[in-house]
């Protein structure tokens, strides 16, 4: 319906096969303000797309909407050719989108295995007191981590809370690939990574893609952005801020896209941006 | 398929050294807390013993199993509550009132042992019902619920004794709880056959894992666990049938200990009062009910804090105003602590509750044979319950330090 509507500045990269998911004009508002306005997005499945923009511009308002976290006020939401409603965390992940968000939800006090399969845990039998069946989630963990190349862990029964960043990042991302998802939302996952660590989180996500998952990455890091996505989103105040190809001499032209002073950008009026702040929170 | 091979990464975890430099090392970080809790009951009964030569005589260490047995099972019902991080302070004010029940309906109503049991107990399980849904649906804080429930319940004690405000007891079943003992033949029996059901499934999951070409933690470690096991288990029932036998009442304790322990390790209800405890908001984003979860843990504590009660009222042949007073509550919250049952939740054992009740209980008996005023053990009680906390604080900020 709004399909024609939008369709902002900027190159469309990706030709490749039809989005499994597709957004149509994502509306959104907090009280008196507009927090998204008439938002698209595309996503199909083995390709990475980032998804940029300032503080406020509305990159975790529009990730609520999918995940069911914070359902849109309006537009549509299409999965896999079939337009659908999202209005719980439950809906997005029977759909087969998943979450990992910036703060992980690991328990620190469970080990790795403990972690990958909390709430969804093996057992030997289905009546309430059944025993967990341990060694059929402890090779299933290790067979997991193993395809994904997650290869710094000395042992799968290390607590969490001793793991490094990237590694309870690594846990947190292989966690979500159990529900076999179709799409994977990664928030800001390299934000307070140390540089071997932010590499070894990338490496990861271009596993996803060669998985033929569909990932939209979330972040604030311009060069994590470039090395990893095959496509980069700008948001910028609520709004479609372009769309480039995630090619190194598109750089300028995002940086710009993101902070507003691109050519093709409407002038921004006045400074609008303190009355978005509140979104984030 | 052997372990992933570690990558030289800053701050991965460190497993090497000799066997015995690990150990030393896990000790100090607090992983090993049931063998500092052991180290610590072990100095304690060297000093009593060396105080006085009767400390470490069978009928006094037989003696010492019945006067813990009560709050030990308790404290199994606070342990599971420490584990969500949260805390039971109606315990003794429960176990007071079930007692109550119970010895009123046996000896006023003439209600058969097991009748007046079992309403004691669902006194028990509904109050833990009632005082966990009112902390979760209304999201007040379980401190202030159960310290409402201490005084609420202490009264109602109060109105089921009536007037009189002792009630003795007579039937011989719920005497003998805490009153008999077993034939030595058959504390032997029962000891045998724990010892190799224990190896028995120690081999099981040892070849399961074999099967699955999981990594096998080294032999070493699990034969002294089971000889440990079965010094702890033969040399106990040894003493305590140098004087009258093992008392059921330890056997009904170590039987709830074992029960619980495979509740919370081996289940999912027990995976997920870990990961409650050891952060809410990630166990409800993977779906875990967590209402649910913090109900059926209060639900069991009030329930075993009833049973607690049972025992008591045993031992003491009676049951009065006092019963579930004094200082009930807080040894029952100091032993799981002492044992290294961290109040954040998350960590500790069911064990802790045996260990920590012994602990407690050894000073109280050791100091009682030395003819020491209460005042003296009370002091020496908190010292030692301030000193395990300290060493806990020092350790697990060792722990969290290691972490980036």
């Amino acid at each position: 319906m709004t399909q024609a509507a939008v369709n902002p500045s900027g190159a469309s990269a990706s030709d490749g096969g039809a989005p499994l998911l597709k957004l149509r004009g994502i509306q959104k508002t907090f009280g008196a303000v507009r927090a998204l306005d008439d938002v698209t997005l595309d996503v199909r499945a083995g390709e990475v797309v980032a998804l940029v923009g300032d503080n406020g511009a509305g990159k975790s308002t529009l990730i609520k909407t999918i995940s069911g976290a914070g359902p849109a006020d309006g537009g549509t939401i299409t999965f896999d050719g079939r337009e659908v409603v999202v209005k719980s965390p439950a809906d997005s992940t029977a759909l087969g989108i998943a979450v990992v968000y910036q703060d992980l939800a690991l328990c620190d006090n469970l080990d790795v295995v403990e972690n990958l399969f909390l709430g969804r845990e093996a057992r030997r039998h289905s009546h309430p007191f059944s025993r967990l069946d341990e060694v059929a989630m402890e090779q299933k963990a290790i067979e997991l981590l193993a395809e994904l190349q997650v290869k710094t862990l000395a042992s799968v029964r290390t607590e969490v809370g001793s793991l490094s960043g990237g590694q309870r990042q690594s846990v947190a991302i292989a966690r979500s690939l159990l529900g076999e998802p179709r799409i994977v939302i990664l928030d800001e996952p390299t934000a307070a990574l140390g540089v071997a660590q932010t590499a070894q989180v990338l490496a990861l996500v271009s596993r996803l893609r060669e998985r033929g998952l569909g990932v939209i990455l979330i972040s604030h890091n311009l060069s994590d952005v470039f090395e990893v996505a095959d496509r980069i989103v700008v948001l910028r105040l609520g709004r479609n801020g372009g769309e480039y190809p995630a090619t190194s001499d598109q750089r300028q032209a995002v940086v710009a896209a993101i902070t507003g002073v691109a050519d093709d950008q409407p002038p921004a009026k006045a400074d609008p941006r303190t009355s978005f702040t509140k979104e984030q929170a | 398929m052997t372990a992933p091979t570690t990558v030289a990464e800053r701050d991965a975890v460190q497993e090497t050294g000799s066997p015995v430099g690990r150990v030393l090392r896990r000790l100090a970080a607090g992983e090993l807390g049931s063998l500092r809790v052991l180290i610590v009951l072990a100095l304690i009964w060297l000093i009593f013993a060396i105080a006085n030569d009767r400390f470490l005589t069978a009928i006094n260490l037989t003696n010492l199993t019945l006067q813990i047995a009560a709050v030990g099972c308790i404290s199994v019902g606070v342990t599971l509550v420490l584990l969500l991080g949260e805390i039971d302070l109606s315990v003794g004010a429960v176990s007071g009132l079930a007692a109550a029940v119970m010895a009123v309906l046996s000896v006023k109503h003439g209600w058969g042992p097991y009748p007046a049991i079992g309403a004691a107990l669902l006194v028990g399980a509904a109050i833990g019902l009632f005082q966990g849904s009112v902390s979760t649906q209304l999201a007040i804080p379980t401190f202030v619920v159960t310290l409402a429930g201490l005084l609420a319940w202490q009264g109602a004690q109060l109105s089921v004794l009536g007037s009189t405000g002792t009630v003795n007891l007579n039937d011989e079943t719920i005497l003998n709880l805490a009153g008999v003992f077993l034939d030595d033949w058959v504390g032997w029996l029962v000891a045998l056959v724990v010892v190799l059901g224990l190896v028995a499934t120690e081999i099981g999951f040892r070849r399961q894992r074999a099967a699955a070409g999981l990594v096998q933690a080294p032999v070493v470690g699990s034969v002294i666990r089971l000889v440990g096991a079965g010094i702890a288990l033969f040399g106990g029932v040894f003493i305590v049938n140098e004087d009258r036998g093992v008392p059921l009442a330890l056997v009904i304790l170590v039987a709830i200990i074992a029960f619980f322990h495979w509740l919370l390790t081996r289940t999912r209800f027990g995976r997920h009062v870990f990961a409650v405890g050891g952060s809410d908001e990630a166990a409800r984003r993977a779906g875990i009910k967590v209402k649910r979860v913090r109900t059926i843990v209060f639900v069991l504590a009030s329930t075993l804090a009833a049973f607690g009660g049972v025992l008591a009222a045993s031992r003491l042949q009676a049951v009065n105003q006092s019963s579930g007073g004094s200082d009930l509550l807080l040894l029952a919250i100091a032993g799981p602590v002492i044992a290294g049952t961290s109040l954040f939740g998350g960590r500790g054992s069911v064990w802790g509750a045996l260990l920590g009740a012994l602990v407690i209980g050894s000073i109280s008996n050791g100091m009682d044979l030395l003819a020491l005023e209460s005042s003296v053990k009370f002091m020496v009680t908190g010292g030692v319950l301030l000193g395990a906390v300290a060493l806990d604080a020092a350790t697990s900020g060792r722990r969290a330090g290691g972490r980036t």
